[in-house]
């Protein structure tokens, strides 16, 4: 079943389009990504579809356009984001960040297994429960922003690069963190700059250079095609 | 600090602690009769600083937003009082009618601030309130004319006060051979509304919306991402914190019998943040505590700098004014050194300064 579908969507910022009418979809229980240099609008593309940014065009969700919709409403929705840089809230310990991950819920029991289910995937969380989020390195602010947009049980997360400014090491602990979540079934649509994990990890992948998609397939195929080797693999 | 848990802990004791205090608040008045009735009316002032700290602090420290022209709300209030119970328009609603009214009425322009400023923070979301503050103030001193709603800066004299029962809160009652001031009655009754105030406050705290505050103090992008609807919880700040000083306003009315634009300036806007921020912001116990030693210090000030100084040296040297506002600055200042958080620093509050000083380990960690 088609969860998401994007059809010539378009965001300007002020005078400048930043995303020129594209289109993409993601099926259910699907881990697509969105690769592309700095600026090539995957982020804005993100932004558009929780509503954070203004769109123009399109966007289906469960069939349903909810282009122009508030960001609350689409997060109620199912449609989680983790955002760029992370955005936990810093001075909340690491329990009250997963604890506002639940905002939208009120079945307590619910919420608790959770809980233990989000410190289960990153065990390093749970030696900190009580910690400020602040208090974290980079990795595990991530581990804690991904474990927070889970508690709302979504049907689609968006992952706003998740690697950005961390440790290679940590790097690929996040990675084998999204492909977990990917393999218990939730849908996914990836943002990243390291193209060659991104497309390692998906099913599907959209190639986005200033603002259109330039390419789009197969994962395991763009990662042999020449164009995106070149471009985005450094070869 | 672990004594005092352990006696959280045990429920007894904390009932027991509870009606220690209520009895020590119900007999305060007597004990300040001592000192003087005049001490009896600094307390009723002083508690109704404590209900305008406490809404400021909904709006500060539970949301995060700083609003420097707060006492707009207080003169609203105020007004809405006034000008319902006296000769004014020659209209006399009862108290418990006019409370709610001025309360909505606050609530009303808590929301007129809060929409246009909803995309503003910090020092920008402060100019603005602060420009707010100023514009009511200016209104209430000139809208004279054309048309006599305000009275302009002459205010409006013979207030109606609070009547329960039948009972004249102006006058002194006398049940057999025990008089009962007005003052007295104004204490009784602005401590049974303080109650009702911080039971709400702290309920306020514990819910969904203080959480949705929390979250939206915290990171506003985020807190949109979780589903808050940060639109919808930023107004209700502003109007539940706007209501609770409109409904001290009114108080306030009642209680002088007088009201001028000149009570409502710029300084009591400084001074209930200051009773905000001392005491800790977003700790409600801290909140109360701040506004009571900044509304009885000064009092004790005035009437012990004279005396001291004419037994040390024979003769006045400096206007009691003057070192009255001296020493007072000196406390704020050795407050702020001292204790940066307020006395009382909520939990958030404190763990805010802790990190401050691990960021640069984090740092570190990063990097490896």
């Amino acid at each position: 079943m088609r969860l998401l579908s994007l059809e010539k969507v378009e965001v300007h910022y002020g005078g400048i389009r930043a995303v020129k009418g594209i289109d993409l979809h993601v099926e259910e229980g699907e881990l697509v990504c969105l690769i592309g240099a700095n600026g090539a609008g995957k982020t804005t593309t993100l932004r558009a579809i929780s509503g954070l940014a203004h769109a123009g065009g399109r966007i289906l969700y469960r069939g349903e356009d909810i282009a122009g919709r508030r960001p609350h409403e689409i997060a109620r929705l199912g449609i989680s984001l983790v955002p760029e840089g992370r955005g936990v809230f810093p001075q909340l310990t690491i329990e009250e960040n997963l604890a506002m991950g639940a905002y939208t819920r009120s079945d307590r029991a619910g919420i608790a297994a959770d809980v233990d289910r989000a410190f289960t995937l990153f065990p390093r969380l749970k030696e900190r429960r009580r910690q400020t989020a602040g208090t974290l390195s980079g990795g595990e602010q991530q581990m804690l922003a991904i474990g927070r947009a889970l508690m709302s049980r979504p049907k689609l997360l968006l992952l706003d690069e998740p690697s950005m400014g961390l440790a290679p090491i940590m790097v690929d602990r996040i990675f084998e963190v999204i492909r977990l979540i990917a393999s218990e079934g939730v849908t996914m649509l990836l943002v990243e700059q390291n193209a060659r994990l991104a497309l390692e990890a998906s099913r599907r992948a959209y190639v986005l250079e200033s603002g259109l998609v330039t390419l789009s397939g197969e994962a395991a195929g763009l990662l042999h095609d020449p164009q995106v080797r070149q471009a985005y693999l450094g070869e | 600090m672990g004594t005092i848990s352990a006696l959280r802990a045990d429920p007894r004791l904390k009932w027991a602690g509870i009606v220690l205090v209520a009895a020590a608040l119900l007999a305060l008045p007597f004990a300040l009769a001592v000192a003087g009735t005049a001490w009896v009316r600094i307390t009723n002032l002083a508690i109704l600083f404590i209900l305008l700290s406490l809404g400021l602090n909904i709006v500060v420290g539970f949301a995060g937003l700083l609003d420097l022209g707060y006492i707009a709300f207080y003169a609203v209030g105020a007004y809405v009082y006034a000008l319902l119970a006296s000769p004014h328009f020659g209209l006399h609603l009862p108290w418990w009618a006019i409370l709610p009214i001025g309360a909505a009425v606050a609530c009303t322009f808590g929301v007129i601030l809060g929409t246009p400023t909803l995309k503003l923070r910090g020092d920008y979301l402060a100019i603005v309130t602060l420009g707010f503050g100023e514009i009511i103030r200016i209104f209430l001193n000139n809208l004279s004319e054309p048309f006599n709603l305000t009275n302009g800066p002459k205010g409006i004299a013979t207030i109606d006060p609070v009547r329960f029962f039948g009972v004249d809160f102006s006058t002194v009652t006398r049940i057999g051979d025990f008089a009962l001031s007005g003052t007295l009655k104004y204490y009784y009754f602005l401590l049974a509304m303080l109650v009702v105030v911080i039971v709400v406050n702290l309920r306020l705290q514990d819910s969904r919306i203080g959480r949705a505050w929390e979250a939206i103090r915290e990171d506003e992008l985020a807190a949109r991402a979780m589903g808050i609807n940060t639109t919808r919880m930023k107004l209700l700040a502003f109007a539940m914190g706007a209501s609770f000083g409109g409904i001290a306003g009114g108080m306030f009315s009642a209680i002088q019998g007088f009201i001028s634009p000149e009570s409502f300036i710029l300084t009591e806007s400084v001074m209930v943040l200051a009773m905000v921020v001392l005491g800790g912001m977003g700790n409600i116990w801290g909140v109360v505590l701040g506004a009571a030693l900044l509304s009885f210090v000064p009092e004790i000030l005035r009437y012990t700098v004279e005396p001291v100084q004419r037994a040390l040296f024979g003769r006045s040297l400096v206007d009691p004014e003057v070192i009255r506002m001296l020493l007072f600055g000196l406390a704020m200042v050795g407050m702020m050194l001292f204790r940066p958080a307020g006395l009382l620093p909520s939990a958030v509050r404190k763990r805010e300064l802790a990190t401050g000083r691990e960021d640069a380990q984090d740092d570190d960690g990063d990097a490896t």
